[in-house]
């Protein structure tokens, strides 16, 4: 019996996302009288693996066969299914992320494990499994029981933290046995946004809607972003109207995220928008509509016009660190 | 060429959540039931490809696995455009259970292409594409944001953590779409709601399978404590409150 958790790696590098999964898979195996296992595939410096030892992971499986750098699913799923049963995991976490997404629930007809997406909190019960999860886009908590002997829990970001219990690690290399059978997607090429800080990584978010106006208004809301380390996102018409790119449109039908500052430039707050930020610790809300909804969901807000408020606000950043 | 779209029939998206007395479970009454978004967006996809001068698909299916309230949903689907519908005819569990009737339906049938919501915006699983291709051993990929087709393969592009990637698979595949497939989703016709009625919807009956989770009881989120309201002529106190009193900046 043992807690595997799969943890990715960004160009070699483990982040904060990797570490809260470690640190919840330590929350589990503590509960269970047991030890966690993390699993990394990719191209990643044993000095930088054994960094997963801080938060309580004892062992640190690296694969690292450059046929699985394509993410082909069928592939990783049967090279993390052989890890799982070497390890002999009755639980299994992952992210929430595309490569969650992509291989949790192809793992979990593999190993006929029960799978608990987007859990939020360490499992309430043991025995039952029982693992609280949001449902109805954040409108409502689930709780979910795992019924049976295999169970694979996917994390929602920022949703555990990270908790520190250094234990020594040992990292050892596993070369899962793959036919070329195995890999069926080709790619053809790739494009990195490399450089910038990732929506679904990003500790503070800064947001705009169509009260912007049009995609030349943008310049402050960047350089809020820049000035504060914080990604930038946008709501869905200000995607679809191409002023701002797919992958920054969060809500409903675009990213969810928790970041611990989100900031709604000229948003409304509509349901579908909220459903995707909801979770954010801190909301601030600028928007000249005193009766805008957004101010429902915001514990911060300014009633004004973001033209105005957002460059005193670049300021006003700017004059609070100069002293 | 056959090729199936993966229906969820949830609440509008507008829709304010309820539970029952006993929190096990969720009210549902009153409520207006549609098309996941994906899923609609996924079936405009697969109808703009069917039109395409020279296409190589015949038919476009759709399926969902439920009670017979959900069949103005697949009869909306149809409405759109699709070519015929099949009900699974069994109140599902959870995504296991949804993913191991949709497979046995794929089998009978042999779909070429399926095509599959990332997530429903009801439970918000993420699950039954991936389970089903599993089941199924089809190739799959996940978050696909653009599909064409190219003879007897796929090209797709498809998002990944701080990226995006094309790539090329080929038959049988299964995608599982979001964002991007397709931009607005299609509304039925007056002609296609007309026609819609005397389509085929197939009651299928359910092949035994058995579900690995159960929802056991559900919460309401908190409210939240009311906004706390800075006045425009003074947004430094905005930037104090989140260095000293919230510490975020
Ligand atoms: C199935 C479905 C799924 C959806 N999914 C999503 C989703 O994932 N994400 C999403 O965002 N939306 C989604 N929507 C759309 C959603 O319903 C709203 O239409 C959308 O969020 C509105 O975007 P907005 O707030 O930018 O624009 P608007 O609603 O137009 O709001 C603009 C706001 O800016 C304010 N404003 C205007 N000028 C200024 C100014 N000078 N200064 C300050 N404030 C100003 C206005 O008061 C207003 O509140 C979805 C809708 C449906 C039906």
């Amino acid at each position: 019996m043992s807690v595997l958790v799969y943890i990715e790696n960004r160009e070699g590098k483990l982040n904060k996302g990797a570490f809260e999964l470690v640190s919840y898979a330590s929350r589990i195996a503590k509960d269970l009288n047991t030890g966690v296992t993390a699993l990394s595939i990719g191209n990643v410096s044993e000095s930088e693996l054994s960094r997963a030892g801080q938060y309580g992971a004892s062992k640190v499986i690296s694969i690292n066969d450059g046929r699985l750098e394509t993410l082909d699913n069928k592939a990783y799923t049967i090279a993390i299914e052989q890890v799982a049963t070497a390890e002999s995991a009755t639980v299994l976490v992952m992210g929430s992320g595309f490569t969650g997404k992509a291989i949790a629930p192809r793992l979990s007809v593999r190993l006929k494990a029960g799978l608990v997406p987007f859990a939020i909190a360490a499992p309430s019960s043991y025995q039952p499994f029982v693992v609280r999860k949001k449902t109805f886009s954040g409108k409502s908590f689930s709780d979910v029981e795992v019924k049976s002997a295999v169970k694979i829990i996917t994390l929602s970001p920022n949703s555990f933290g990270l908790h520190e219990s250094p234990v020594s690690t040992a990292v050892t290399t596993f070369s899962p046995n793959l036919l070329d059978s195995d890999f069926s997607t080709r790619v053809d090429s790739s494009e990195k946004f490399s450089g910038k800080v990732l929506l679904t990584e990003a500790d503070i978010v800064v947001s705009a809607g169509r009260g912007m106006k049009g995609p030349e208004n943008w310049g402050p809301v960047e350089e809020l972003a820049e000035l504060l380390g914080a990604a930038t996102a946008c709501s869905r018409p200000v995607a679809d109207e191409g002023w701002r790119p797919h992958a920054e449109h969060v809500g409903q039908t675009g990213k969810v995220i928790a970041p611990n500052l989100y900031f709604a430039f000229g948003i409304s707050g509509a349901i579908q928008h909220v459903a995707g930020i909801s979770s954010s610790k801190v909301i601030v809300a600028v928007n000249k509509d005193p009766e805008a909804p957004i101010f429902a969901t915001a514990d911060y807000g300014i009633v004004g016009d973001v033209q105005k408020i957002l460059p005193e606000l670049i300021q006003s950043i700017k004059a609070s660190r100069s002293h | 060429m056959k090729l199936l779209v993966c229906i969820s029939n949830v609440p509008d998206t507008t829709t304010k959540i309820k539970l029952s007395p006993d929190n096990k479970s969720v009210d549902l009454s009153g409520i207006q039931w549609v098309i996941n978004p994906w899923d609609e967006l996924a079936l405009t996809r697969a109808l703009e490809l069917k039109e395409t001068a020279g296409s190589s698909i015949e038919k476009i299916s759709v399926a969902s696995v439920g009670t017979a309230e959900l069949e103005p949903t697949l009869r909306k689907a149809l409405a759109i455009g699709a070519d015929d519908a099949f009900r699974i005819d069994l109140n599902p569990q959870d995504a296991y259970q949804v993913a191991e009737e949709l497979a046995a339906l794929v089998k009978a049938q042999s779909f070429d292409i399926i095509l599959c919501g990332i997530e429903s915006s009801d439970y918000n699983g993420a699950m039954v594409g991936g389970m089903l291709a599993e089941q199924l051993g089809y190739t799959s990929v996940s978050s696909v944001s653009s599909l064409n087709l190219d003879g007897s393969n796929v090209k797709l592009t498809r998002e990944i953590d701080g990226g995006k990637q094309n790539l090329t698979v080929s038959l049988p595949f299964l995608a599982i779409v979001q964002k991007g497939i397709a931009i607005e989703p299609r509304i039925p016709s007056m002609r296609g709601i007309m026609t819609a009625r005397t389509k085929p919807l197939t009651v299928v009956a359910a092949s035994g399978s058995s579900a690995l989770t159960a929802v056991v009881g559900n919460a309401l989120p908190t409210a939240k404590s009311a906004c706390h309201m800075v006045d425009a002529e003074n947004v430094s106190e905005l930037v104090r409150l989140l260095h000293e009193e919230a510490k975020v900046i």
